[in-house]
């Protein structure tokens, strides 16, 4: 079905999309919206730690000071929510992925991020590696706030935002694939802004 | 339907404007009837796409204010000064014309009389339209779960479905309003924002294991949330929608 033309509209935001960054759909803002399911957890640091588990040949695990201690770099991503609002340039501080795993033996494909208040998502293990994921601890050049995910979220830009979980706590590393929080309600298993992959059967 | 799985691909569908109605001076609900509808369940959202003459297109998301029932749905939208969508749904569309929709989408911000209660739900502003879907539906399903609605709005002109809320209020639904920037003279109820003490009073507490669902801007979502849980309530128990601000 052809698109129905809306009588009257004319659309005011046609310039600020950068040609080739903003995937359909999409729409550039410069706020910073915050979505979540549920309340805002907050974990002592003394109480925080990050895990490495599932499917791998020897679990690893970092208390925040040894999580800090680990090599950290500047990242800047767009980020792309599927509720259509798309951030450019956004500057987060934190740990490689790859740094988290290297070393590690494993023969699973895929990886579920899990976090405090009990939020999961699923991404295969790829998606995590060679430089495009993070767990990140900075935003803007200060610490990350709660509601945005701190003490530490994860960041995989190149997938719709709920693909990089707030609060996460650790990775569980598994040979079979297992749908997250929302995608088993309704979301897209792999999330792929530039396919449009919102919903089931996107 | 509620319980069923969306096999398909959601496609785009023709909605046609069945009528627009001014909630307060700024809240705008416009009746869709969308022949394809597959139904809803009541906390979802949809997208609305526009497209402009030369094939330029907006889309936004927006929670569904109707029951479920029917090939009828009910969006009720703020008009955003500097929003790009907000000021056409609100301030050009006419009993008539057509955009398109797709949905409804998900899974966890929903409520259905079989899942029971009691439910405590908070609205600030215009946050209150996927709870109205859910107090309509209860409505209409004749069901007599205990139900607190609280809703926060800025002043007595500004509060959303305020004489529907009237008509239906009663027996086991309570409807509690608090004004937090100007209260009209003489008026008795809160007038202030919603904090711990005011949600311990309108109840349930924690421990009737209510159903909680919270929607609004994301600082009253995430104020009410941190007082429910110093309250006692199980962060679980608690879902959240938050909104804005997105100037859409």
């Amino acid at each position: 079905m052809p698109p129905i033309i809306s009588r009257g509209f004319g659309g005011r935001r046609r310039g600020d999309a950068p040609p080739g960054r903003v995937p359909p759909g999409q729409y550039v803002t410069r706020d910073f919206p915050v979505l979540s399911a549920g309340p805002t957890p907050r974990t002592p640091l003394e109480r925080w730690d990050f895990s490495v588990t599932g499917e791998v040949d020897e679990p690893r695990r970092w208390t925040w000071e040894e999580f800090r201690a680990l090599p950290a770099e500047e990242v800047t991503a767009d980020i792309h929510c599927v509720t259509k609002w798309t951030k450019l340039d956004t500057v987060w501080r934190g740990v490689s992925v790859d740094t988290l795993l290297e070393g590690i033996g494993t023969a699973a494909g895929y990886v579920i991020q899990f976090s405090d208040g009990g939020y999961t998502t699923n991404l295969p293990l790829a998606d995590v590696r060679g430089g495009k994921a993070w767990v990140v601890f900075g935003y803007g050049g200060g610490p990350l706030e709660p509601q945005h995910g701190g003490p530490a979220r994860m960041l995989v830009p190149h997938l719709y935002f709920w693909k990089s979980a707030k609060w996460v706590r650790g990775l569980r590393l598994q040979a079979a694939d297992e749908p997250g929080f929302w995608e088993v309600n309704g979301y897209h298993n792999y999330g792929d802004p530039w396919r449009e992959q919102r919903y089931w059967g996107d | 339907m509620a319980g069923t799985t969306v096999l398909g691909r959601l496609t785009w569908q023709a909605a046609t404007v069945a009528g627009v109605a001014a909630e307060t001076p700024r809240v705008t609900t416009i009746a869709f009837d969308v022949p394809g509808w597959p139904g809803h369940q009541a906390g979802q959202h949809v997208d609305v796409r526009l497209t402009a003459a030369d094939g330029y297109q907006a889309e936004r998301s927006y929670s569904i204010a109707s029951a479920p029932g029917g090939t009828r749905v009910e969006l009720t939208v703020v008009h955003i000064d500097d929003g790009e969508v907000s000021p056409y749904l609100t301030g050009e569309l006419r009993r008539g014309d057509q955009i398109e929709l797709r949905g409804p989408v998900g899974g966890y911000f929903v409520w259905a009389p079989g899942d029971g209660g009691p439910l405590l739900l908070a609205a600030g502003g215009s946050g209150v339209a996927p709870l109205m879907a859910m107090v309509r539906l209860r409505a209409a399903a004749g069901s007599a779960v205990d139900t607190r609605l609280l809703v926060s709005s800025r002043s007595w002109e500004e509060i959303i479905y305020r004489e529907e809320l009237e008509r239906l209020a009663g027996g086991r639904l309570t409807v509690v309003h608090t004004l937090t920037a100007s209260a009209p003279p003489g008026w008795a109820g809160y007038a202030r924002r919603v904090d711990a003490g005011m949600l311990a009073q309108v109840g349930p507490g924690p421990a009737e294991r209510p159903r909680v669902y919270v929607c609004g801007p994301t600082p009253f979502v995430e104020a009410v949330a941190e007082a429910l849980v110093g309250l006692g309530h199980q962060p679980q128990a608690i879902k959240t929608e938050r909104f804005g601000p997105t100037g859409s």
